[in-house]
C-alpha cells in the first residue's frame, strides 16, 4: 500500500471521524446539560436516545430552506459553507496516534506533516470567521448584523493573545511549528530534568499560565459561553444565523462541535502531551509497536473528549459576558498576561541555556 | 437599494432596531424601537397594548366572582395573589370581616405564589445573562408549589383559587403534607441556587450597576415592590397597610442600594426567605375556625345544602346568575403583589356590577421608566434590565 493511498483513506477516515464526533458532540452535549440541569435529556431515538444526533440530522435536511428576498443570496449560501470547510481544514495537521509500521513501511497518522503546522492551524481557524462574517452581513438582518460584528471583533482579539500564548509553548519546542515535533518533545525527555514518567513532559507543567489563556482562547475562538455572544439567544434571537434555516443553519450549528473537537485536539496536542501517555515507553517494550500506537490514538482521544466536555461543563454552568466586558478581558488581561508569558519562558530559557 | 445612506449626517447612522414585540428576551409580547449606535441604545421607545384584553372594561359586566378569573391573567406568575387581592377588595366594600383562620390560609397561598415568582423572576435575570441551569433548576420547585395549588384548587397557573369571603373548601391533609414537605426541602434548593449565581464574578459584572435607577426617581414614577426596594426605599404594603392579618407575623423587609439590576435580584431572593418564614409562621399558628366567613350573597353555599334546603338553593342561583345586589360605594385596596402593588379601585353605584374597575398594576409602571433606564446602556443590558423588572406583559397590558 503506497503511502498516498494510505493518506487517501486517512483523510476520509479523518473526515468521518470529525462529523461523527461532531453528530455524537450535540447529543453529548443535551445528555451533559440534563446531566446538570437535573433533567433526563434526549431518550427517545433508540437505547438512550443514541440515535437523537441521525434523527436531528433528518430533521435538517426536510426542513424548508428559506432565503429572505432581502438577503445577498449568493453570499448567504457561502456562508456556512466556508464555516464548515475552515472547521474541517483544521484537522489536517494534528498528529493522531503514533506511526504505524507495516512490513517496513511507516505509516503517519497525521495527514500533513507540514513544517508550519501551528500556523498552518492559527491561520485556517481565522478564516472561519469569514463564515460568521459573510452569513451574518448576507441575511440583510440586524440581529445577524449585529451577531456577525460581534463575531469577527471577538475573534481578531482573541486571536492575538492565543498566538501569543502558543508562541512560549514554541520557545520551548527549540523554535519548530510542526505539530509533530511539538507532540514528539513532550514524550522524550524527563520532566522538570528529575521526574523520570515517560511520556509525561508535558507542556502545560512548564507552561500553565500560556495554558489557561491558550484555553479561554479557544472558547472564544469556537463562540461558546461565556464567549458565545454572537449568536446569544436571549439577546440577538440567534445571532448571525437568526435567518437561516434546514441544514444550512445545520452545517453553522455542525461546524460549532467540529471547531469545539478540533480546539480539543489543538490543546491536548500543543499542551498535554497530544498521543503521547504516560509509560508509553514501558508498553513499546512489551506490547507490538502498532498496538502501542492504537493505544496512543485512545489516548489522545480521551483528552480530546475530556476537552470537549470540559466545553460543555462550563456551557452550563456560568453566564455570558457583555460585549465591552469581553473586549476588556481580551486586551486588557489576556493580551498582557501572554506576553508577560513569553518574556519569562524566554528569559528562563536563556537563564538555564534550554 | 432605498437602505442606501446618502446623507453623511452622524444622526443617519443610527440604526433603528426593533426589540420585540416577538423577541425571546421579552417574555411576552411589548415592543421597544431602540436607536442603536452600534451596540449602544441612543434613544428607546416603547410601546405597549399587543395583549391588551380591555379587562377593566369587561369588568364592569360581570358579576363580581366572575372578575377573579380575569385577575389570574394580570401576572400570571402569581395569580393568587392578584385572586385574593380582588377579593380582599369586594370584602371592604361589603364590610366583612373574614376569620383568622381565612386569613392565614390565604397568608399561605399568597407568600408561596411569592416564591414562585420571584424564582421565576431570578431564575430568568440568569437565562438572560446566559446561564440556562439556574433556571431549568428551580423551575421543578415551581412545579412543586403549582402541586400545593392543584391540592387547594384544582388549577395551577391560572388559579382562580378562593371566593370572595373566604376559601372554597379546607386544606386537605394532603395539602397540609405537602406545604410541609416545601418547606423543609426547598432552603436546599435556595441556597444552591444563589451559590450558582450570586457571587458568581461574570454574572456580578454583568449585573452591578446596570439598569440602575435612584430612589427619588422611582419614587416620582411611581415604583413599588422589589424593584422600589432595590432603591432602598422599605415600602412594602404587608407592612406599611397590613392586610389579612400580615401583622400577626415576623418578617424583614429587604432593601438594597443602588436600585440596579443586581440589588434587585437580591432583594427577591431575600424576600424568597422572608416569605418561607411567613409560611412557617403561619402554618405553625393556623388558628381553627371555619374557612370562609358570613357572606351568603357572595360565597357559595356547600353543594349538600343546595341540594337539601331552599334557603341555599337561591342563594346558589342568585350567586351563579349574578344577581347579588352590591352596596353602593368607592374603595381601594392592595396588595403586595409579585412584583409590587398591585391595587384595585373598585366604584360601586349599587347595581349587580361595578361601576368602574381599575386595576393599579405595577407592570404598567415600571415599563414607563424603562426606557430611561435603558438609555445609554448597550442591549445586552436593556435585555438583562427588562427581566429584573419582572414586566410580566399580561399585567402591562390587562
Amino acid at each position: 500500500m503506497s503511502v498516498l493511498v494510505f493518506k487517501a483513506i486517512l483523510v476520509l477516515v479523518l473526515f468521518l471521524i470529525s462529523l461523527g464526533i461532531a453528530a455524537y458532540s450535540t447529543y453529548a452535549e443535551r445528555k451533559v446539560a440534563a446531566f446538570l440541569q437535573d433533567r433526563i435529556g434526549p431518550d427517545r431515538a433508540g437505547p438512550f436516545g443514541l440515535l437523537q444526533p441521525i434523527a436531528d440530522g433528518v430533521k435538517m435536511f426536510l426542513k424548508e430552506e428559506i432565503i429572505p428576498n432581502v438577503s445577498d443570496k449568493l453570499l448567504f449560501i457561502a456562508g456556512p459553507c466556508i464555516f464548515m470547510l475552515t472547521a474541517l481544514m483544521t484537522s489536517a495537521v494534528i498528529p493522531w496516534g503514533k506511526a504505524l509500521e507495516f512490513g517496513g513501511q511507516i505509516y503517519n497518522l497525521q495527514v500533513a506533516d507540514i513544517n508550519i503546522g501551528v500556523l498552518y492551524v492559527l491561520g485556517v481557524v481565522s478564516l472561519g470567521v469569514y463564515g460568521i462574517m459573510i452569513g451574518g452581513w448576507a441575511s440583510n438582518n440586524k440581529y445577524a448584523l449585529l451577531g456577525a460584528v460581534r463575531a469577527s471583533s471577538q475573534m481578531i482579539s482573541y486571536e492575538l493573545a492565543m498566538g501569543m500564548s502558543v508562541i512560549a509553548v514554541l520557545l520551548m519546542s527549540n523554535g519548530t511549528l510542526s505539530l509533530n515535533d511539538i507532540v514528539a518533545s513532550q514524550g522524550t525527555g524527563k520532566l522538570y530534568g528529575f521526574i523520570d514518567i515517560s511520556g509525561m513532559n508535558w507542556n502545560v507543567f512548564y507552561q500553565p499560565l500560556g495554558f489557561i489563556i491558550f484555553l479561554v482562547c479557544a472558547f472564544a475562538e469556537t463562540n461558546r459561553t461565556p464567549f458565545d455572544l454572537p449568536e446569544s439567544e436571549s439577546e440577538l434571537i440567534g445571532g448571525f444565523h437568526t435567518e437561516y434555516s434546514s441544514m444550512k443553519l445545520g452545517l453553522y450549528l455542525f461546524a460549532e462541535y467540529i471547531n469545539m473537537f478540533i480546539s480539543s485536539a489543538v490543546i491536548a496536542c500543543l499542551f498535554f502531551g497530544g498521543y503521547n501517555f504516560p509509560g508509553i515507553d514501558y508498553l513499546g517494550t512489551v506490547l507490538p509497536h502498532n498496538v502501542v500506537s492504537i493505544i496512543s490514538v485512545a489516548a489522545l482521544f480521551g483528552k480530546i473528549f475530556f476537552f470537549i466536555f470540559f466545553f460543555m461543563w462550563v456551557r452550563w454552568t456560568i453566564p455570558r459576558f457583555r460585549y465591552d466586558q469581553l473586549m476588556r478581558l481580551g486586551w486588557q488581561v489576556l493580551m498582557p498576561l501572554a506576553i508577560i508569558n513569553v518574556l519569562i519562558t524566554g528569559a528562563v530559557l536563556t537563564y538555564f541555556g534550554n | 437599494m432605498e437602505n442606501t445612506i446618502t446623507d453623511f449626517d452622524h444622526k443617519n447612522e443610527y440604526t433603528k432596531l426593533n426589540l420585540g414585540p416577538t423577541h425571546p428576551a421579552t417574555h411576552g409580547i411589548f415592543q421597544n424601537i431602540l436607536t442603536m449606535d452600534g451596540e449602544i441604545i441612543v434613544d428607546a421607545e416603547q410601546t405597549c397594548g399587543y395583549i391588551h384584553r380591555a379587562f377593566e372594561k369587561i369588568a364592569e359586566h360581570r358579576p363580581f366572582y366572575q372578575i377573579t378569573p380575569l385577575t389570574d391573567r394580570l401576572n400570571y406568575c402569581s395569580s393568587p395573589i392578584n385572586n385574593m387581592g380582588w377579593h380582599m377588595t369586594v370584602e371592604k366594600l361589603l364590610g366583612v370581616q373574614t376569620p383568622k383562620r381565612v386569613d392565614y390560609m390565604r397568608v399561605i397561598i399568597m407568600e408561596l405564589a411569592r416564591i414562585s415568582d420571584h424564582l421565576i423572576c431570578n431564575s430568568v435575570i440568569g437565562v438572560d445573562v446566559g446561564a440556562l441551569t439556574g433556571f431549568t433548576y428551580v423551575f421543578q420547585w415551581r412545579e412543586k408549589i403549582y402541586d400545593i395549588f392543584e391540592e387547594i384548587c384544582g388549577a395551577r397557573l391560572t388559579t382562580n383559587i378562593g371566593r370572595i369571603g373566604g376559601l372554597e373548601r379546607d386544606f386537605s391533609p394532603a395539602c397540609i403534607q405537602k406545604i410541609r414537605e416545601f418547606l423543609k426541602e426547598f432552603p436546599a434548593i435556595l441556597i444552591e441556587f444563589t451559590k450558582l449565581l450570586e457571587r458568581n464574578r461574570i454574572f456580578m459584572d454583568r449585573t452591578i450597576g446596570v439598569g440602575g435607577i435612584s430612589a427619588e426617581r422611582a419614587l416620582n414614577y411611581g415604583f413599588t415592590g422589589p424593584n422600589l426596594r432595590a432603591t432602598g426605599v422599605d415600602y412594602d404594603v404587608r407592612a406599611m397597610n397590613p392586610y389579612c392579618s400580615y401583622n400577626d407575623f415576623d418578617f424583614i423587609i429587604p432593601v438594597g442600594i443602588n436600585g440596579d439590576t443586581y440589588d434587585r435580584f437580591m432583594v427577591r431572593q431575600q424576600e424568597m426567605w422572608e416569605s418561607h418564614k411567613i409560611i412557617t409562621q403561619a402554618l405553625e399558628n393556623l388558628p381553627e375556625g371555619k374557612y370562609f366567613a358570613e357572606v351568603p350573597q357572595f360565597y357559595l353555599p356547600p353543594k349538600e345544602e343546595v341540594y337539601n334546603n331552599m334557603e341555599a338553593l337561591i342563594w346558589h342561583f342568585k350567586i351563579v346568575m349574578g344577581e347579588a345586589d352590591v352596596p353602593l360605594g368607592e374603595v381601594y385596596h392592595s396588595v403586595e403583589g409579585g412584583n409590587g402593588e398591585l391595587g384595585f379601585y373598585l366604584v360601586s353605584d349599587g347595581g349587580r356590577a361595578a361601576y368602574r374597575l381599575h386595576f393599579r398594576r405595577p407592570s404598567f409602571i415600571y415599563y414607563q421608566a424603562y426606557t430611561e433606564m435603558i438609555k445609554g446602556s448597550t442591549l445586552s443590558d436593556a435585555i438583562v434590565t427588562l427581566s429584573s423588572m419582572n414586566v410580566i406583559a399580561g399585567e402591562l397590558d390587562a
